[in-house]
């Protein structure tokens, strides 16, 4: 009798919407290792039938970076900085790389995944999630060469100077990265489920951000009157910090990292507010 | 701990039907414009009755007002033509996607198989793809290795365990798909035809593996399918769903009996606009198959004769006849209009579904061909000491005398 007097006990309650930024973090540690399985399945599959296999992640960046050292250094002669340009450029293909790779991979979560998604229950920001992973994997290669390079010029040539005072900012960066690229991302892939216009959007327009982001060139190259037009975008203060405290030569003050701090939390929270509501129904409409 | 594992209340699902274009974006607009005056959503009242043959407006209740409970360790079968809102349902409770309106409510997890193998990966090796499936399915890493031997031992694929899944029959793949999610330990599992795939022992085994889980591990299990022998030998309750509403909830035996009493499955058709035939109806009755069609012709016919072939679900034909071939024993007069009955006594059907396909005419013109334009499912029509299915061993009963020697 007693029993039947408390109230019933529910694991799973399934209504039409739940609250804004109801994540239920409890369930997503408990697919913890679907997570990690996933990271795995994209590395594994990454390279399967590929004769160079995971040397492919070197590849990439170094003819990216030669490719720019031809164009912007000697074609264009554009400015590094007085830092030696395959080292700048390898700094801002690397973080680039790792932005725009997790913001296009997880911008397709939902059309990717439909099918999947359509049979199986998970929570689905375990698939954003090991996204984020994976690339943090590729990041960590591409760092490995970038440092290569570094300790190069570091100890060798002694074209550079780092400010070691600020080091510690570094992991900080890598997680605004990636939460930069998870927000834009999961905005993007829960916007794309009913209109896929912003898809064609996402491509090309990626490209030209990078050209609005200090990639190729340094902050301090753009005239004081459209500064400000590059400065708005939030992944200039990232990367002119990391460029700062790596090579010693950058645009850097508290106030653009404070920026894009700011900047990426709001489009973070954004990003998880508009899943959420898009994550229940999607499969009605994809 | 016994009482409702699960508690469905007022569950509705709406789905617009047509493309999503530009029409969307104006919807959507407006549906936003009502909720931020605080109104109700205007599309929902717009819903209607899910009938696909007939034409209406773009938005359709896929389920309406769905409520009922499933007690803990119960096996309950579900039950509806193609479109009745099945899977819509299955999809609700696997929380694909969320419900319109009302509320579902679930004690433990709940694993779904709406279908074998989600989530392999062909270039994974079958051991990997347990793992990536069991882990997609809610099993941790630790339940999986627990279970794995069993896995692959209830698959029996031990000798490819390290091959990659692409290289495998599709009946081992099916195998180690439904071995792994046979072996999840949520508290509540929902199965979805997957029974239609595999050989017949391996059905068996599927079934019986169903069994199990339900009455030695106490465990809740959902089981959609249109074999409705499955879900008589299975089910300890069966819902009857059409036109997204839950019909009649009761013992299988009688679930079934209703679905293909009031004709569910299109048993029988009048003919609105036909020239030659007003009616056509299938029945088993008892243990014979019958045939009724009314004809009423614009000339009379020289012998009203109506041929048939019964043939099997995936489209073998088995056997069929006309008067032509087989006179009756009253010779045949000529008519325009009247009503024609067969009764096939011989032979007899296994449990299966089986349909029919007629050509109508004066014995040398057709003047109607109607393939596969009705369906039944037969029920024990042979009183076989043992249950058996048409899958496993043809969908016709011989008629046999064993005559052994003894030689000890």
């Amino acid at each position: 009798m007693h029993e039947a007097i408390t109230e019933e006990k529910w694991d799973i309650v399934i209504e039409p919407r739940s609250s804004l930024l109801s994540i239920n973090w409890k369930e997503i540690w408990h697919y913890k290792d679907l997570l990690m399985l996933l990271v795995k399945r994209d590395f594994v599959a990454f390279y399967k039938q590929t004769i160079l296999g995971p040397l492919w992640f070197f590849i990439q960046p170094l003819l990216t970076t030669a490719m720019y050292f031809l164009i912007f250094n000697k074609v264009a002669n554009l400015t590094t900085d007085e830092v030696p340009p395959l080292l700048f450029y390898m700094a801002g293909v690397t973080c680039w790389n790792y932005f725009s790779e997790t913001l296009t991979k997880t911008s397709d979560t939902f059309i990717t995944n439909a099918s999947i998604f359509g049979k199986v229950y998970f929570p689905r920001l375990v698939i954003p999630l090991s996204i984020v992973l994976s690339n943090l994997i590729r990041l960590a290669i591409q760092f490995s060469l970038f440092l290569l390079f570094w300790f190069y010029h570091l100890f060798v040539t002694g074209k550079i100077s780092p400010h070691w005072e600020l080091i510690w900012l570094f992991p900080f960066l890598i997680v605004l990265m990636a939460a930069l690229g998870l927000g834009l991302g999961i905005i993007f892939s829960s916007l794309t489920t009913k209109y896929r216009d912003l898809r064609f959007l996402l491509t090309f327009g990626i490209q030209l951000l990078m050209f609005a982001t200090p990639v190729v060139y340094p902050l301090s190259l753009a005239s004081e009157k459209y500064k400000w037009l590059i400065a708005i975008n939030p992944f200039t203060g990232i990367i002119e910090t990391f460029r700062y405290i790596f090579l010693g030569k950058g645009d850097f003050n508290w106030i653009y990292l404070g920026y894009s701090c700011g900047t990426t939390v709001l489009i973070l929270f954004a990003g998880i507010i508009i899943f959420n509501r898009v994550e229940k129904t999607f499969m009605d409409t994809v | 701990m016994s009482g409702n594992a699960i508690e469905i209340r007022n569950l509705s699902k709406m789905y617009r039907l047509g493309e999503v274009g530009t029409g969307t974006l104006s919807h959507d607009l407006k549906r936003w414009w009502y909720k931020t005056r605080g109104k109700e959503d205007p599309f929902l009242k717009l819903g209607q009755e899910n009938k696909r043959d007939t034409a209406g407006g773009d938005y359709v209740w896929a389920l309406k007002d769905v409520s009922f409970d499933v007690k803990q360790g119960e096996v309950l079968g579900i039950i509806g033509k193609n479109g009745a809102g099945k899977s819509t349902l299955l999809k609700l409770l696997s929380r694909v996607t969320a419900p319109t309106t009302g509320t579902l409510k679930a004690k433990g997890r709940i694993a779904s198989l709406l279908e074998v193998g989600t989530g392999f990966h062909p270039e994974l090796t079958g051991r990997e793809n347990i793992f990536l499936n069991g882990a997609i399915l809610g099993m941790t890493k630790e339940e999986i290795k627990r279970k794995f031997d069993e896995i692959v031992d209830f698959a029996g694929v031990e000798r490819y365990i390290d091959t990659p899944v692409k290289r495998y029959s599709s009946g081992m793949y099916v195998r180690l798909a439904f071995g792994v999610a046979a072996h999840l330990e949520s508290e509540i599992l929902i199965v979805d035809e997957v029974l239609a795939v595999g050989d017949a022992e391996f059905q068996d085994k599927c079934l019986g593996k169903m069994h199990d889980i339900s009455s030695k591990e106490g465990r809740t299990v959902l089981f959609v399918s249109h074999n409705l022998a499955a879900i008589d030998r299975l089910c300890s309750k069966a819902l009857l769903i059409n036109r997204g509403k839950v019909v009649m909830e009761n013992t299988p035996k009688k679930v079934i009996e209703e679905y293909s009493l009031t004709n569910y499955i299109p048993g029988e058709i009048i003919f609105e606009d036909n020239r030659f035939l007003k009616f056509l109806s299938l029945k088993q009755e008892g243990n014979n198959l019958k045939i009724v069609c009314d004809y009423d012709a614009p000339t009379p016919l020289e012998i009203p004769c109506l041929g048939f072939v019964i043939s099997d679900s995936m489209g073998n034909k088995i056997f069929g006849t006309n008067p032509n071939y087989q006179p009756p024993k009253t010779p045949i007069k000529e008519s325009a209009k009247g009503r024609l009955q067969i009764e096939i006594l011989y032979p007899k059907l296994l449990n299966g579904r089986y349909n029919l396909s007629i050509w109508f005419g004066d014995g040398k013109v057709d003047y109607v061909v109607m393939e596969n334009v009705l369906s039944i499912e037969i029920i024990n029509m042979i009183n076989y000491v043992r249950e058996t299915y048409a899958t496993a061993s043809g969908p016709v009963s011989p008629i046999v005398e064993w005559k052994y020697d003894y030689k000890d």
